[in-house]
């Protein structure tokens, strides 16, 4: 008996180690594929270089970083309010009629693959973008359309459960003082639910600034600085995405530090996010 | 206690049969340029049709990718859409045919003929508006292909010299989705192989270059400038499967495949 629970506690913890190990490995792979060519072209020219011409030996991913940049700081100007609105909606206002049916139908926005959003994008927001606000349509507006419609389920999701986490005492509390529903949210739920909220938002960046497959669609994935919301743009994780099929040698090492830094940047979000929470607790 | 015992054994069979079950199958690889792809499938295709016994795996990857599998043995044959560079040269080549690279614009546009200087000038995006090269006023979308491309490489050889493609340009990752796009936006223009102009839904405009359009005839007796060779590549001069295949492409009947497709059958073999 003994053994066979010894036996079966070594088997899972083999499996467990083995998910972890995946990180590991990925980690150090990309580590290990990345860095050479970093330390080869300098930490400042590739980071802050104008210039992504691999072959012509140039690597500056600075444009690909403000590629992210505005996609992303798009994607939550648009997304953010919609989301945290939702949530408000869903746990102050909405009859649980409503709720029931809207829960699912964000967990299904969530399950859609991203590939499908891009070529609904492609197909539908692109030509919008060019027949009505100029340029070739294939911009940073497209991109962050999309993404916009992608965080809602992470921003709504966290949104109402850090709300709903609140005592309920608040808002008797709030009520028994004579405040109305509306300042009963604004002056009290919010200001609590603060670092539930900028988690939902952090982590919803988080998810814009990996997504690929769906940009790579609509987003043009020209590599300059762009000038204006209707330039296309290439994000870090589009170049990676559109150039990985035919890279080779110091092109290939160039793409792995591209994700160095895209690690380095969701990595950052993501205890951020933490400490957030963490704080609050 | 046993069904305890037994879940996570079954878990791990599961997990150590995958690792072991590795692809053992007779079929000979060809992989490479997404350029020369679509036409080797068609070709293997028929070869299979006419040799069921004989199984050929066409795979993309891109021109770099395919000289790559060829030299470490992934892929029996390599094929690209580019000439072999100076450290490439070692490999056994052979020019399977010849394809014409075209310029395509959108039918709304009205310009319809570009020399090659103006051509090189808005890629390198000297001239940023139609009316500058005889269009309309609007502002040039210009469509490339992306880094390591072979149809990239052949472009830049071909029209742009010692001339850079500006970082401005759209990049799309394949033939198809700049054809798609040059078919949608009025004010775009694209390089896509000459073989695929006309397939598709909507249509494109391929434009003259230097006075000459871009047809088979004009390709073929050399009036058309944009060409490139399509390769196949090996680590040295194949035999079996592989060269029974190669000799398939070479006669008359897979000639005839290539030229319906759009290609100009050329045979040339560089080293042996």
């Amino acid at each position: 008996m003994k053994l066979k629970e010894n036996i079966s506690k070594y088997i899972f913890l083999t499996l467990a180690f083995s998910s972890i190990s995946a990180l590991a490995l990925i980690t150090v792979f990309i580590i290990i594929n990345g860095v050479p060519i970093i330390a080869e072209v300098g930490i400042i020219n590739f980071i802050f270089g104008m210039s992504w011409a691999p072959s012509h030996g140039e690597y500056g991913i600075f444009p690909m970083i403000i590629g992210s940049v505005t996609v992303t700081l798009g994607a939550a100007v648009l997304g953010v309010p919609i989301g945290v609105c939702c949530a408000i909606f869903l746990t102050e206002f909405a009859p649980p009629t409503l709720s029931k049916l809207f829960r699912p139908a964000i967990q299904l926005l969530a399950g859609i693959p991203s590939v499908v959003y891009g070529f609904w994008g492609l197909l539908f927001i692109v030509p919008f973008i060019r027949n009505f606000f100029g340029g070739p349509g294939l911009s940073i507006l497209a991109g962050s359309v999309i993404l916009a419609i992608m965080v809602l389920p992470t921003v709504i999701s966290i949104t109402e459960v850090s709300i709903l986490a609140l005592p309920k005492q608040y808002r008797e509390g709030a009520l028994a003082l004579g405040m109305t529903h509306w300042q009963t949210i604004r002056s009290v739920i919010l200001p609590s639910a603060k670092s539930g909220i900028v988690a939902a938002v952090i982590l919803g960046i988080g998810r814009a600034i990996g997504e690929t497959m769906a940009v790579i669609m609509v987003l043009g994935n020209a590599v300059a600085v762009p000038e204006s919301i209707l330039d296309p743009v290439r994000t870090l994780t589009t170049n990676i995405g559109i150039e990985m099929g035919y890279a080779s040698g110091t092109h290939r090492q160039a793409l792995f530090a591209t994700g160095i830094v895209l690690f380095i940047i969701i990595m950052v979000l993501n205890a951020t996010a933490q400490y957030i929470t963490r704080k609050k607790k | 206690m046993k069904k305890h015992f037994i879940i996570p054994i079954l878990l791990l069979i599961s997990c150590l049969t995958a690792a072991c079950a590795g692809s053992q199958s007779a079929a000979f690889v060809v992989a490479g340029s997404t350029s020369v792809q679509p036409y080797v499938e068609k070709l293997a295709e028929e070869y299979t049709f006419k040799y069921p016994e004989k199984v050929i795996d066409v795979q993309g990857g891109g021109s770099s990718a395919g000289i790559q599998a060829a030299e470490s043995g992934t892929a029996d044959i390599g094929m690209s859409s580019r000439n072999l560079r100076e450290t490439e040269q070692h490999l056994w080549s052979i020019e399977i045919a010849k394809d014409g690279l075209a310029i395509i614009v959108n039918p709304e546009n009205t310009v319809r003929n570009l020399t090659l200087e103006q051509l090189r000038g808005i890629y390198a995006g000297d001239y940023t508006n139609w009316s500058q090269v005889g269009g309309k006023d609007a502002r040039i979308h210009i469509t490339a292909r992306e880094e390591g491309s072979g149809t990239r490489s052949a472009f830049e050889e071909m029209v742009m010299v010692d001339r850079r493609i500006t970082a401005r340009a759209i990049v799309q990752d394949s033939n198809g989705a700049v054809r798609q796009f040059v078919s949608d936006d009025p004010y775009s223009i694209g390089f896509i192989s000459l073989g695929l102009v006309n397939v598709g839904e909507r249509p494109v405009k391929a434009l003259s270059i230097d006075g000459v359009a871009p047809t088979y005839g004009n390709v073929e007796e050399g009036y058309y400038k944009l060409f490139r060779s399509f390769l196949f590549v090996a680590t040295e001069k194949p035999t079996g499967y592989s060269m029974d295949f190669i000799e398939y492409i070479r006669s008359p009947e897979g000639q005839k495949i290539l030229k319906d497709e759009g290609l100009i059958p050329e045979f040339r073999i560089y080293s042996d």
